[in-house]
């Protein structure tokens, strides 16, 4: 017991002793940040998982019943939400940091390399979380995304259907999504944080850029207190950020997928908007090229940064070429976010659609949370088992092809509302005459008018009617 | 670039020697330890919330159910079984759930209606007609053909259920009831 203690008080001491040269200092609390949301992530996706199911059927209805009903649920999903935006912005400070203080070079190039995995890994671990609430945003964004797989030449067609479990998006989709959210990547974000740990702290921090040897090693100071103050500090800046964010602006939830529609505008998440907008600028011919090979150039330039740029300067001034490359990129990364962003607000085609996706993202979030009615058509089924008359307005019903729109459990889909309750909202009379005359607001949605015989309209009023 | 050790300098040399348990370092220790303690507490509120979720909120939802006319009903000469279809929440789903019961006639004519799940340990009771009662498959509970406790470990007996005629319809209000206590508990 004593020397358990013993040990694991020398692993602390060992830890909380990392001697800093130069001293404690904020610049360095960008990877602890990182650990820290990484924990949070982990923590909030675990929570959410149970109540979560990755089918195409019940994805969507989860996730509402999450953000809807569930206790906090709301909150910690919003919490894994930003948490994601969050991994991306104190990625790229940690990246910058390590970058401008040079930091990737000397021994700390197999510390660089298993961070640029890590970033890879993160890039993924969005991408692949972004289609799991199966809204319309998330189907169609992943839709687009999925399909830039198509430009790799040769296998790029079977790379999707491989990615996608098939030629178009479904269920099968969401599960390989799913598993790559939840097993795949976070085992490999596991072994790579341990690698990335562990190189860290055998070639030790790198301390500032300049100043004499001498001069360092009589300013070094441990890692604790300060460093450990700057780092908790960091962490409740993040903690306190996000829980705000979650809980006076929590992230919404649109309408279910609907892969009929065809008005529908995708965006990617924020910080894909940039290379969203660069991918508009490639016309077919090289479009390889815009796509693939200068985007698979850049990536390279920068893994291979530390074996391209093997002098020991550390200082950023001293180092114009390299720091001006990262700048430029950088900087032509935010005008294309903002281009987009431009572009959006002033298209007159766009702007008006993007409202309207808004404006239906608002209207599913105040609509109250209706639980999915388990087993096909399970009213339909019960009134129609019931009621002669109205099981004979079933069949009229699907032979007209209703459900098309209502849906086959009648719940309703993008394209019209439900039917559940139609016959509490509406005597006879009143379904007939909206039946053979629908609304305007009912025209407009796509209704027609219902043509039928006499007989066969009053067992379809019979069978709407009995929808309690 | 020097290894960390060689990087220690006298006075640093000197505090990590001490660790956190040092005399020195003691409160500031004290100090971040109960305040990690205090935010990580603050943050496991909405956690145990989203766990507890179903303790929070009422599961099942109880309605009134046709049962059938109560002509029908009134020319029974033994307990009969019915089913009524009772819609329930099961977490983000919808079910409809079929649940049986018994209506049956005293001697007076007056008809009532009783859960069949055994107050014991929730088996369904069927009506025997041979032995004129209600037995229990379990664990042999048996009860009379107005519900009480014949025999058997059952602590109560059968669940009678309200009722009321609307029209000529005889409607029940199902619910579930607690079971291994002597007097009926409703719960959900």
């Amino acid at each position: 017991m004593s020397d358990r203690r013993k040990r694991v008080g020398s692993i602390l001491r060992a830890v909380l002793d990392e001697a800093i040269p130069g001293g404690a200092s904020l610049a360095y609390v960008f990877g602890s940040g990182l650990l820290y949301l990484l924990l949070s992530q982990i923590i909030t996706g675990m929570f959410l998982v149970l109540y979560y199911v990755p089918s195409a059927d019940h994805a969507h209805t989860t996730v509402a019943y999450i953000t809807k009903e569930v206790a906090s649920g709301s909150f910690i999903r919003s919490i894994h939400a930003y948490g994601s935006s969050a991994i991306i912005i104190v990625l790229f400070l940690h990246v910058t940091q390590t970058f401008l203080y040079g930091s990737y070079k000397g021994r700390r190039k197999l510390l660089w390399l298993a961070g640029c995995a890590l970033f890879a890994l993160m890039l993924g671990m969005s991408f692949t979380g972004y289609l799991l609430p199966w809204d319309q945003k998330a189907y169609f964004a992943t839709t687009v995304g999925t399909n830039i797989l198509t430009y790799v030449p040769f296998v790029g067609n079977s790379l999707k259907t491989l990615l996608r479990g098939g030629t178009e998006m479904g269920t099968l989709t969401l599960s390989r999504f799913f598993v790559f959210h939840v097993f795949l990547i976070p085992a490999c974000v596991f072994a790579f944080v341990a690698i990335h740990v562990f190189l860290f702290r055998k070639a030790g921090p790198a301390g500032p850029v300049q100043g004499a040897p001498e001069a360092l090693k009589q300013s070094t100071e441990p890692f604790y207190p300060k460093q450990v103050l700057y780092d908790l500090a960091f962490a409740v800046l993040i903690i306190a950020c996000l829980g705000l964010l979650a809980h006076y602006a929590p992230v919404e939830l649109g309408p279910k997928a609907n892969p009929v529609d065809t008005q529908y505008v995708p965006r990617p998440e924020w910080y894909y908007v940039p290379v969203f907008q660069w991918l508009k600028y490639w016309e077919s011919g090289l479009a390889v090229l815009g796509i693939l090979v200068i985007p698979a150039f850049v990536a390279l330039l920068f893994v291979a940064l530390p074996f391209l740029d093997r002098r020991p300067e550390r200082r950023p001034w001293k180092r114009p070429v390299s720091v001006s490359i990262y700048g430029f990129v950088f900087i032509g990364l935010g005008a294309m976010g903002a281009i987009s962003h431009r572009n959006d607000l002033r298209d007159p085609n766009l702007a008006p659609q993007l409202a309207k996706q808004r404006a239906d993202v608002q209207a599913f979030m105040k609509k109250p949370f209706e639980p999915e009615l388990a087993g096909p058509s399970l009213i339909a089924a019960t009134v129609a088992l019931t009621n002669p008359v109205a099981g004979k307005g079933k069949k009229v019903f699907d032979q007209e092809g209703c459900a098309e729109c209502h849906g086959e459990d009648l719940t309703g889909t993008s394209a019209a509302p439900s039917l559940i309750g139609v016959g509490d909202k509406h005597d006879s009379a009143k379904l007939e005459s909206i039946l053979k005359q629908p609304t305007d607001a009912m025209t407009d949605g796509g209704m027609t008018p219902v043509e039928l015989n006499d007989e066969d309209l009053k067992s379809l009023i019979a069978f709407l009617k009995a929808l309690k | 670039m020097n290894h960390p050790e060689e990087m220690l300098g006298g006075k640093t040399a000197e505090i990590s020697q001490e660790g956190c348990d040092g005399r020195r370092r003691s409160f500031l220790c004290l100090l971040l330890g109960a305040g990690a303690a205090g935010v990580g507490a603050l943050l496991s509120v909405p956690l145990f919330r989203f766990i507890l979720h179903p303790l929070l909120t009422a599961t099942s939802s109880s309605s009134w159910k046709e049962i059938g006319t109560v002509e029908d009903l009134a020319s029974i000469t033994s307990p009969v079984k019915k089913l009524v279809k009772i819609e329930q929440r099961d977490g983000w789903r919808k079910i409809v759930m079929e649940k049986a019961l018994y209506v049956c006639k005293d001697a007076t004519g007056q008809l009532s209606v009783f859960s069949s799940v055994c107050p014991h340990l929730g088996c369904s009771v069927a009506w025997h007609d041979e032995k004129s009662n209600f037995v229990c498959p379990c664990h042999n509970g048996q009860f009379t053909a107005d519900g009480k406790l014949l025999e058997g470990p059952p602590p109560r007996g059968m669940d009678q259920l309200e009722i009321k005629v609307e029209g000529d319809m005889l409607v029940v209000h199902y619910q579930n009831f607690r079971q291994l206590v002597p007097h009926k508990e409703v719960i959900g």
